[in-house]
């Protein structure tokens, strides 16, 4: 496939072994840097571009390393943001149990709309899992739990753990962020794994890899729904955080915004999505008073995007040290 | 009079709005359809050049009280001239590359056109009146047919026939066929293949804006009345088999039939229907009920 082979001329030089040190370097500068941002900048607006981020990189997993593009992410963000926030409001759940009651639907639906579209390829992958997705969104307009056009409102944040109180920002800042970071190793560790090798195979040449004895629908399925319960995770987390489950995070326009995010920051880079996830929100934020403006603004980078800047911000840093990022 | 306890006359009613829906989405699956069969490409900017379509009628009657027939000339030749435009300063650098780029250009583009019209003209519709040649309607004896809604039907299965006879039983369409298959080979045969993209570029777009012209009337005229059009009709397109001529326009009508009668009998799923036929003709032929391995 072509999608991603500039991607992967980057990504050529990773080995299976030990992430190399720029990797290392990359990784302790963000860890430090959001360590300290929220003493700088308002934590929730952090804690969201934290929960898209998360969703950014979920959702690379597939079109970076599987070369799948799926335009329905938004029904696994949007279905478990509404079951966290229905479990944690109607049944009084805890956070941690309301978020991963949210991660395990979007992993069964991940696990439904995956099987179904994984049999095809290329456009038609992408237009399968749109429509499919606009089905969810239609059951969310139309199922009684979801409260409709008003969503699920005042949803409690709870006590995590029973050990860290949420309604104190900072301590729920700092839950979020070890919640991304998590979901952040986790995918690296899934994309540095033979398991991860053998998803860029089938990439780069699936009758190849089939023939070498991998089973290419089972692997893609496989990552097609850990990017789904990864979705899921951002997606209950971040209901949790804006006390908030609405119609907005299932539409289709999600699904291309996480399309965007990692498009900008680097389709196929490690942290392209992270970078990309904080460009978009940081825009969104900016341009919030402007209305239909910020459309116009996200099409116009999609637009660039596609026709000069195909590598993303990381993708280019990392053309430009020569190191993958 | 009831049918399986339906009234008939809400059941007529619901089968013309069916049939209705159905033409739109039998235009529009069809321009999709011949732009995927040659460019390969799916043109995500589809609801909006059919909405932009709907708009060039709007302006030709607000500033140079051009009404509905010239609409309907004008429109597509409009659009589809800004399609050209399109395909030869942005598509055509993508097609050495992967095809979803292209689907990510459209969608980019889709959006700019529709924050553009929205910031201009608010989310809110601008009426459109039905030409008073075609107001009014007529009694069938079990139901009042409206003279526009009849002419929508009709008009829409011309173009989708006529279209269907110019690329499957004329020479053009011979070449164009050909085109879709073997690019290069038509090339050599001293046809220029790239003029021939543009131009289907063109026309597929031309269909897009015809279909919004007659959505004008019946419809109002909304900068976002192709946004969640499109998506359903994307399904249409995965179910007649993308690339099918004769698929996409039996599926779209046959489809558009079928959401009218949910709508009578189980209007709960009226919305979804469509996608649950998706979902089932994918389990049983991936590759659309009209289409082929390609």
């Amino acid at each position: 496939m072509t999608t991603t082979s500039e991607a992967a001329q980057t990504t050529a030089t990773e080995s299976l072994s030990a992430p190399g040190r720029h990797q290392i370097a990359a990784f302790a500068l963000m860890v430090g840097l959001l360590a300290v941002a929220p003493f700088f900048i308002y934590p929730l607006f952090l804690m969201k571009a934290l929960c898209f981020a998360l969703f950014a990189c979920a959702f690379n997993l597939l079109i970076g390393y599987v070369g799948l593009l799926s335009f329905g992410h938004a029904a696994f963000l949007g279905s478990a943001g509404y079951t966290s926030a229905y479990a944690a409001k109607a049944w009084g759940w805890p956070p941690e149990l309301a978020i991963l009651a949210g991660t395990a639907v979007a992993a069964a639906l991940g696990l439904a709309i995956g099987a179904l579209a994984i049999r095809s390829k290329g456009i038609y992958f992408a237009n399968i899992t749109l429509a499919l997705a606009q089905m969810v969104y239609f059951f969310c307009v139309q199922a009684k739990f979801t409260g409709g056009e008003d969503g699920i409102q005042a949803v409690p944040r709870g006590v995590f753990l029973g050990l860290f109180d949420l309604r104190n920002i900072m301590t729920m800042y700092f839950v979020v962020l070890a919640i991304f970071l998590g979901g952040f190793l986790l995918l690296y560790r899934a994309i540095h794994s033979p398991f991860g090798q053998v998803l860029k195979a089938i990439r780069e040449h699936e009758p190849r890899a089939v023939s070498l004895g991998y089973s290419a629908e089972r692997y893609k399925l496989v990552a097609f729904v850990l990017s789904a319960t990864l979705s899921g995770l951002a997606g209950g987390t971040k209901a949790i955080v804006f006390q908030l489950a609405s119609l907005t995070d299932v539409h289709w326009t999600m699904s291309g915004e996480v399309v965007l995010m990692t498009l900008l920051g680097g389709l196929g880079t490690v942290f392209g999505p992270v970078v990309g996830a904080f460009i978009v929100i940081s825009l969104e934020n900016y341009l919030a008073q402007l209305g239909a403006w910020v459309t116009v603004v996200q099409g116009m980078i999609f637009v660039i995007c596609v026709l000069t800047f195909r590598r993303g911000v990381v993708g280019e840093i990392a053309r430009f040290i020569r190191k993958p990022l | 009079m009831t049918f399986f306890g339906v009234p008939t006359q809400a059941l007529f009613g619901q089968l013309l709005i069916g049939l209705i829906n159905g033409a739109f989405y039998a235009l529009l699956s069809l321009g999709l359809s011949v732009i995927f069969g040659l460019l390969n490409i799916i043109n995500f900017a589809h609801g909006a050049q059919y909405m932009m379509g709907a708009f060039v009628a709007y302006f030709l009657l607000q500033w140079a009280g051009l009404g509905y027939w010239w609409a309907l000339l004008v429109a597509p030749l409009v659009v589809g001239l800004i399609g050209v435009v399109l395909e030869r300063t942005m598509l055509k650098r993508l097609y050495a590359l992967d095809h979803l780029y292209g689907l990510l250009l459209t969608f980019g583009l889709a959006l700019v056109i529709q924050g553009l019209f929205r910031n201009q003209f608010g989310s809110s519709g601008l009426p459109y009146q039905i030409p008073p040649e075609l107001t009014g309607g007529r009694n069938l004896g079990f139901m009042v047919l409206p003279n526009y809604r009849a002419w929508v039907v009709v008009f829409s299965l011309a173009t989708c026939l006529g279209t269907w006879y110019v690329i499957e039983r004329t020479k053009l369409g011979a070449y164009l066929r050909a085109a879709t298959e073997n690019p290069s080979l038509v090339q050599a045969f001293g046809v220029n293949v790239p003029r021939m993209i543009t131009l289907t570029y063109g026309f597929g777009v031309a269909l897009a804006a015809l279909a919004g012209v007659l959505a004008a009337p019946i419809y109002q005229v909304n900068p976002l009345m192709g946004a969640d059009l499109i998506i359903v009709v994307f399904a249409v397109v995965v179910i007649g088999g993308m690339g099918s001529i004769l698929g996409s326009i039996v599926t779209g009508f046959t489809l558009g039939i079928v959401e009218g009668l949910t709508k009578v009998f189980y209007p709960e799923a009226s919305n979804t229907v469509i996608f649950v036929i998706m979902a089932l003709v994918l389990l049983v032929r991936p590759t659309g009920l009209f289409g082929r391995e390609k």
